[in-house]
C-alpha cells in the first residue's frame, strides 16, 4: 500500500478531492488506495429465539454477552399478541370464556376458573356443591398436566430426553379425562359462570381414581431420573437464584415465590371453590434457585393427587350448574318440549345475561402462579373491561435480574424453571 | 339472590378491610373514596398523592403491601379524566388485597412506581402501549405488546376492533407489508339486547302500561 503512494502515475489523482468521486468510478489502483478500516466492536449480542426450541414459544431474548457471561438479557415480547382483552369487550360473558383456554394453553381450565369466579362474584351467584368439587378436581388435573409438561420440557432443555418421552404418555391419560368431561382435549371450555358445562360420565370417577393410585409411582420414576441426578443438579442448583425480597418485589407468585421461601398459596390463603375443604400441604423451599423450583413442582404434583383423591371421595351426586335458567342453559331434551326453555336457551345464546355494574379483581392459583382477572362490568351483557393478569409476564420481566452474570447455557435452565407460556404472556 | 357463601376466614378478612377503609378515609385527606366492594378494598386517590400513598402502603408495618400484582388502565371516554389507572396490591404478610385507583387523561402523567416495585416497569409499559397513559419518571416507556411501528392505543374505547392496518407477507416484494384494513364485509356489531326490554311502552299498549306501572290507579 505505502509503495503505491509514491508511484508517479498516482500523483495527479491525489490532488483531486476524493470525496467528490464515488469509489466505484475511481481507477482500480486508486480504489485500492483508500484504506479499509476494520472496526471491531466487542459486543456479542445473541438473539435467543423467537424460534429457539428452549424459548418455550415465541420469546425473543437479546443477550448481551461478555465472553460466555450474560451481561444483560432483554426480553422482547408481544410476538403472539392477539388482542384478547379487546376481543373480550365485544363478546358476551359466555362467549368470552373460550378465550381463556387459549391464554395459557398448557393449563386451560385454571384460567377459565378465574374468569368464571369473577363473573359469578359480580352476578352474586353461588354454584352447587358438585360443580365446586368438579372444578377443584379438574383444576388439580390441570396442575399436574402443566407441571408434567414444564418439568419434562425443562429436563429436555438441559439434556434429559427420557422424562419428556415418559411425560407425554401420562399427559395423554389426563387429556383423555379432559376429553371425557368436556369433549375437547385442550380448549375445554368446561368451567362456565354458574358451574360447569356438563356432568362427567359415570365411569370417569372410577378411571380417575385408578389413575390417581398409579400416578405417584410415575412421580417416583421421574424423581429417580432427575432429583439426585448429578448432571441435573449441576445444571440447576444455584442457577437463577432469587431471594425472598427480590421475589416479592418482582411480583413473583406460585411455585417461583414458594421456592424463594414465601409460604404463599392462594388455594390455602384465599381459598375459592372448595379448596378450604381439602387437606393438602404447601411445599416451600429456601434457596430460590432453579432446582428448588423443580422440587416445588414435583411436591405439588403429589399434593394434587391427594386433592384429587379427596375430591373423588367427597363428591356427591347433584346439580352441576346453577338451576336458574337466566344463567345456565336448560337441558337439550327439555328445550325440545318446553316453550319457556326454548326462549331461555335462545336468549342465553344470543343476548346472554346482564351482569350488574361493578368491578372485581379475582385471582386463582394457576399452576404457574397467580392468574388474575380484573373485570369491570357496566350492567350490559358484555364485559366493559377485562384485564388479564398473566403470571409469566411478571416472571419473564425478572429474567435480566435472574440471569445476571450467569452463563449462556444456564439461560435455558432459568427459562425452563420459570414456566413461561407465551399465549399467556402476550395475550 | 343469595350472597356468596363465605368461609369464616373470609368473613374475618372483610372486617379487617372495612376498618382499613375507615382508617384511610379518616387519616388520609387525599383519599376521596374508600370502601369494601364485594369483599375487596377499593381506594380512590389523586395522582399527586399517589406515590406517597403507595410508599406508605408498602413500607408501613401496619399495611405491608409488598407485592404489586397488577397495574392496568380502564377507559371511560365520557369522563373529563378518561382513564382509570388501577393498582392491585397484595400483602403476603397480612393476606390482604387493596385496589388503588387514580384517574388521568391523555396528557396528565401518572408518577411511575418502578422504584417501589421493579415489576411495575412492564405493567406501565403495557398500560402506555394499550391506553396511551403517560408515566412520569419511567425511564423505559416503550411499547411492549403491539407490533413495531404500531400507531394508536388499541384498548381505548374509540379504537375500532378491526384496527386500521393489516400486515401480510407480499410474495412478489418478498417482504412484510402493511396495508389499510380491507374487510370483505363490514364489521358487524350485533346488539342482541331485546327491544321489548328497552322499550317501556309498546305502541298501542299505552293504557295497559300505565296501569301496570301503577301510574294510573283505577278506582
Amino acid at each position: 500500500m505505502t509503495e503505491q503512494k509514491n508511484t508517479p502515475s498516482l500523483a495527479f489523482a491525489q490532488t483531486v478531492p476524493q470525496e467528490d468521486i464515488p469509489q466505484s468510478l475511481l481507477p482500480e489502483q486508486q480504489a485500492l488506495e483508500i484504506e479499509n478500516r476494520v472496526v471491531e466492536i466487542d459486543s456479542h449480542a445473541l438473539n435467543f429465539g423467537p424460534q429457539h426450541p428452549s424459548a418455550h414459544g415465541v420469546l425473543r431474548l437479546v443477550l448481551e454477552m461478555e465472553g460466555e457471561l450474560v451481561a444483560r438479557a432483554v426480553p422482547h415480547i408481544g410476538l403472539l399478541h392477539r388482542g384478547t382483552e379487546k376481543l373480550i369487550e365485544y363478546k358476551t360473558y359466555q362467549k368470552a370464556l373460550p378465550y381463556f383456554d387459549r391464554l395459557d394453553y398448557v393449563s386451560p381450565m385454571c384460567e377459565e376458573q378465574a374468569f368464571a369466579l369473577a363473573t359469578e362474584k359480580l352476578l352474586g351467584i353461588d354454584i352447587p356443591e358438585r360443580a365446586k368439587w368438579l372444578r377443584v378436581m379438574f383444576a388439580e388435573i390441570t396442575r399436574i398436566l402443566n407441571h408434567i409438561l414444564n418439568l419434562t420440557a425443562m429436563g429436555l432443555d438441559c439434556g434429559a430426553v427420557t422424562p419428556a418421552l415418559w411425560g407425554y404418555e401420562e399427559r395423554e391419560k389426563l387429556l383423555e379425562f379432559y376429553e371425557a368431561a368436556s369433549g375437547a382435549r385442550f380448549h375445554a371450555n368446561y368451567f362456565r359462570p354458574g358451574g360447569v358445562a356438563r356432568d362427567i360420565p359415570t365411569s370417569l370417577e372410577d378411571r380417575i381414581g385408578v389413575w390417581a393410585r398409579e400416578f405417584p409411582s410415575w412421580i417416583d420414576e421421574l424423581e429417580g431420573l432427575l432429583t439426585e441426578n448429578r448432571i441435573w443438579k449441576q445444571r440447576t442448583v444455584g442457577i437463577g437464584v432469587f431471594t425472598t425480597e427480590q421475589a416479592l418485589a418482582w411480583g413473583f407468585s406460585g411455585p417461583c415465590l414458594r421456592a424463594s421461601g414465601v409460604p404463599w398459596d392462594l388455594r390455602r390463603n384465599q381459598p375459592y371453590d372448595n379448596y378450604h375443604k381439602v387437606d393438602f400441604k404447601v411445599p416451600v423451599t429456601r434457596q430460590g434457585d432453579s432446582y428448588d423450583r423443580y422440587l416445588i413442582r414435583v411436591a405439588e404434583m403429589r399434593e394434587s393427587v391427594r386433592i384429587i383423591e379427596q375430591c373423588l371421595s367427597q363428591m356427591q351426586a347433584g346439580d352441576i350448574k346453577v338451576q336458574d335458567p337466566k344463567f345456565s342453559p336448560p337441558p337439550r331434551a327439555e328445550m325440545k318440549r318446553s316453550m319457556e326453555a326454548l326462549i331461555h336457551h335462545f336468549k342465553l345464546f344470543s343476548e346472554g345475561y346482564h351482569v350488574p355494574a361493578g368491578s372485581t379483581y379475582t385471582a386463582v392459583e394457576s399452576p404457574k402462579g397467580e392468574f388474575g382477572v380484573y373485570l369491570v362490568a357496566d350492567g350490559s351483557n358484555r364485559p366493559y373491561r377485562c384485564k388479564i393478569r398473566p403470571t409469566g409476564f411478571a416472571h419473564l420481566q425478572a429474567i435480566d435480574e435472574l440471569s445476571r452474570r450467569g452463563m449462556l447455557a444456564d439461560m435455558v435452565a432459568i427459562i425452563g424453571s420459570l414456566d413461561l407460556v407465551f399465549g399467556e404472556v402476550d395475550r | 339472590m343469595a350472597d356468596i357463601s363465605v368461609n369464616p376466614m373470609q368473613a374475618r378478612l372483610e372486617g379487617q378491610l372495612c376498618s382499613l377503609a375507615f382508617t384511610f378515609l379518616s387519616t388520609q385527606p387525599h383519599v376521596s373514596y374508600a370502601a369494601v366492594e364485594k369483599g375487596e378494598l377499593v381506594v380512590h386517590t389523586t395522582r399527586s398523592h399517589l406515590l406517597a400513598f403507595l410508599t406508605l402502603l408498602r413500607d408501613d408495618p401496619r399495611y405491608r403491601f409488598e407485592q404489586l400484582m397488577d397495574l392496568c388502565g380502564v377507559d371511560f371516554p365520557a369522563r373529563a379524566e378518561r382513564f382509570d389507572v388501577v393498582y392491585n396490591l397484595l400483602s403476603v404478610t397480612y393476606n390482604r388485597r387493596i385496589r388503588v385507583v387514580v384517574t388521568t387523561d391523555e396528557y396528565g402523567a401518572v408518577p411511575s412506581v418502578h422504584h417501589l416495585w421493579p415489576c411495575a416497569t412492564w405493567w406501565e409499559r403495557e398500560c402506555y402501549d394499550l391506553f396511551g397513559v403517560l408515566f412520569s419518571g419511567q425511564p423505559d416507556l416503550r411499547r411492549i405488546l403491539t407490533d413495531n411501528g404500531f400507531e394508536g392505543h388499541p384498548l381505548r374505547k374509540d379504537f375500532p376492533l378491526t384496527g386500521y392496518e393489516e400486515v401480510r407477507y407480499d410474495v412478489e416484494r418478498r417482504q412484510v407489508v402493511k396495508e389499510p384494513v380491507s374487510l370483505t364485509q363490514d364489521f358487524r356489531d350485533f346488539d342482541f339486547v331485546s327491544p321489548w326490554e328497552g322499550m317501556l311502552t309498546l305502541p298501542g299498549d299505552e293504557k295497559a302500561h300505565e296501569v301496570r306501572q301503577g301510574m294510573k290507579r283505577s278506582g
